[in-house]
């Protein structure tokens, strides 16, 4: 009796079928550009087919008709105009008529406005979306170190939906026993903001909300006693770098040389935009999203009661370029490409329903219709 | 006999147990009747037991199974209990030593890491209770000591990276957790914070030693196979009463690349390969951030590094 022969190649096959099926391969095609000088191992590695549906899932849509910057500005057509207020009626109009298209394509214009009432905040997301306006502004002013000139709109991270796909919030699940069990330290869990690695899974709030240092390396080739930092602190640096990889969709090798991950001399000029990417997210999770706590309600916010906030994946969208570089400010300049009122409202005072003006010095009174 | 047997051993042939010598007195009996099974004659020796597992055997079992618990215990406490996160999160779980903070603290917060030290110390107790074990097996049978000796190359790695170079960094963080994916990412962790293990000699040593270890293996193994038609798996009474076997794989060599390990040599450079494995890895562990904080800057001064073209001269470390 030969049985082991039949059992043996029935358990090879299957294996081998698992193996090719299971593993979540890129099946060839793959496309491949060299990066680096050649015997870096500098490559960007791209899937043919799954390139294909990220294309097709990354289109920058029209703008829904050219604008007149002619006319009455909106801030005298309108009540309670605070950020947008030196757009044209014709600019405000179509701005507006896209911002419903990019954020809430289904609910219209009452996700944000009271029909009866056009001018009032008494809705909560009339009022995030004021403060997303200042804050798309601040992108492309500011942060141009960045976006360059291709800038954001609303649906560089929106895509149509009333919260981005891709955001991220503090996340302790599955939460460990307590007591005097291990606290397993923050790590050793799937960790879905870091590639679903066992890496730290709340490492973005380190980084993306705190400022901890990102830097890991002794810039020295022998021990000072200068540098604080561990494997533990690597693991944390790792877990973000992980995060970046991939929102965007490219390997370690599109910023580093991986030989000496921190010498810049040896980097792409990808990791300068990348580094400024990093202090973009801080700076918008701190200044936009973080201030705007008290105004989400808790279904709005993540199971640990914070807000939902900005990651890489957030605006790339598993491509290195969101939209793949298609720039949709040129129809939008005087919208968010130059800034309006940058007065921050006390947003601890908002009561939902209630609150019919909030806002600054632009701010205006809402009569009622 | 005139057939090659690569995979398994088809025929076996059965007769009364073999019951080994007799101990001497001092010792406990070996427990267990012996029997066999068809399946493991296939890839082995048909015949299970006796086992001599004595006091150091059964310590060392109840030690292992110690840390063994508290181990998976607190991966199962790390998912709230939850057995099927459990199952589902098997790989991703560990158990993480304690943080720098703590320094060499014997016993830190069990929550934070005393966990971790108390399954080390099980852990280290049973490993080097099963070494004295061996040793004490190969002396008892008046062997020499090799197995003995190979098996602490391996334990030195291992108390390298869990408690001597913890101890000279001054805090047991830098230590490895326990855990599949923990302690791999440690070990990418620790290459790139220590600018890259590459760059370190030791570790390059080690490398050539292991790959070394897989070619020599390779070689052996696939000669004894070639010759056994004519009886070569009988290596030891080939290295006393050359026969055919024993001529015809000296010859292969000897053709084919000018020099020839002989029956017993082979042995000798199979295991100096493989134990100079963990000795020479543990070495360059043992000098990394210690003495060395990044590898691929030693590198540099040393002469290991190949110099690249900048291909990017306008990249400068925008936080200067």
């Amino acid at each position: 009796m030969k049985l082991w022969l039949p059992f043996a190649a029935s358990a090879g096959a299957l294996l081998a079928v698992a193996s090719f099926v299971g593993a979540g391969w890129d099946a060839p095609p793959v496309a491949t550009d060299q990066l680096g000088f050649r015997g870096t191992g500098m490559y960007h590695h791209r899937d043919v087919e799954t390139e294909a549906a990220l294309k097709a899932a990354n289109v920058a849509p029209p703008a829904p008709w050219e604008a007149d910057p002619s006319g009455d500005k909106a801030s005298a057509l309108y009540q309670n105009v605070q950020v947008l207020g030196n757009l044209s009626g014709d600019q405000f109009n179509q701005f507006m008529a896209s911002i419903t298209e990019w954020v809430a394509p289904e609910a219209g214009c009452n996700y944000c406005h009271n029909p009866d009432n056009m001018a009032s905040d008494e809705i909560y997301q009339k009022v995030v979306a004021r403060r997303m306006i200042q804050m798309t502004q601040s992108i492309n002013v500011d942060w141009k170190a960045h976006v360059a000139e291709t800038g954001v709109t609303c649906y560089t991270c929106h895509r149509g939906k009333g919260v981005p796909a891709q955001v991220w919030s503090t996340t302790l699940d599955p939460k460990p026993a307590g007591n005097m069990t291990s606290n397993r330290s923050g790590q050793n869990v799937v960790a879905v903001n870091a590639g679903k690695t066992s890496l730290p899974q709340n490492a973005l709030s380190d980084y993306l909300l705190g400022e901890k240092p990102i830097r890991v390396h002794s810039t020295t080739a022998l021990p000072t006693g200068m540098n604080p930092a561990g494997t533990k602190e690597t693991e944390e640096t790792w877990a973000l770098m992980v995060h970046m990889s991939e929102s965007l969709g490219v390997n370690c090798t599109t910023c580093h040389n991986t030989r000496a991950f921190n010498d810049w001399d040896q980097s792409p000029p990808q990791r300068v935009t990348a580094w400024h990417g990093i202090k973009m997210a801080r700076h918008l999770n701190v200044n936009y999203m973080q201030s705007l706590t008290p105004v989400f309600p808790a279904n709005r916010k993540g199971p640990e009661g914070d807000v939902l906030k900005i990651g890489c994946a957030t605006c790339h969208n598993g491509v290195q370029k969101p939209l793949y570089g298609v720039s949709m400010l040129k129809d939008y300049v005087d919208a968010v490409a130059v800034k309006g009122s940058t007065d921050v409202p006390n947003f601890s005072t908002y009561i939902p329903g209630k609150t019919e003006v909030l806002g600054g010095s632009a701010a205006t009174p809402v009569t009622q219709p | 006999m005139a057939q090659y047997q690569n995979i398994i051993t088809p025929i076996q042939v059965s007769g009364p147990a073999e019951e080994g010598m007799p101990l001497p007195r001092g010792d406990s009996p070996r427990t267990g009747k012996p029997f066999f099974v068809r399946l493991f004659g296939m890839i082995g020796n048909a015949q299970i037991g006796p086992i001599y597992l004595g006091y150091l055997g059964t310590l060392s079992l109840v030690f292992g199974f110690i840390g063994f618990e508290i181990i998976g215990l607190n991966m199962l406490a790390s998912v709230g209990w939850d057995p099927i996160e459990f199952v589902r999160q098997l790989f991703w779980l560990g158990l993480e030593p304690p943080a720098a903070k703590y320094g060499l603290k014997v016993l830190p917060p069990l929550a934070e890491g005393g966990w971790w030290l108390i399954a080390g110390f099980f852990l280290t107790l049973s490993v080097l209770l099963w070494w004295v074990r061996v040793y004490r097996r190969a002396r008892q049978l008046e062997m020499g000591t090799h197995v003995a000796w190979a098996f602490a190359a391996a334990i030195w790695l291992f108390l390298v990276l869990g408690f001597i170079r913890p101890l000279l960094m001054g805090n047991f963080s830098e230590a490895v957790p326990f855990g599949i994916f923990p302690h791999l990412d440690w070990t990418a962790a620790f290459s790139i914070r220590y600018g890259n293990l590459y760059y370190n000699p030791f570790h390059c040593l080690s490398i050539v030693f292991l790959y070394g270890s897989v070619l020599l293996f390779a070689m052996h193994g696939a000669t004894i196979l070639a010759v056994g038609k004519y009886g070569g798996e009988r290596e030891l009474e080939q290295i006393t009463d050359r026969g055919t076997a024993s001529e015809r794989a000296a010859l292969f060599w000897r053709w084919t690349m000018g020099f020839n390990a002989t029956m017993e040599s082979v042995h000798r450079w199979a295991w100096w390969f493989a134990i100079l494995t963990p000795l020479t890895g543990g070495i360059g562990i043992l000098l990394t951030g210690t003495v060395v904080d990044n590898w691929y800057l030693w590198g540099v001064n040393h002469g290991l590094v190949s110099p690249l073209p900048d291909m990017w001269p306008n990249v400068v470390d925008p936080a200067q």
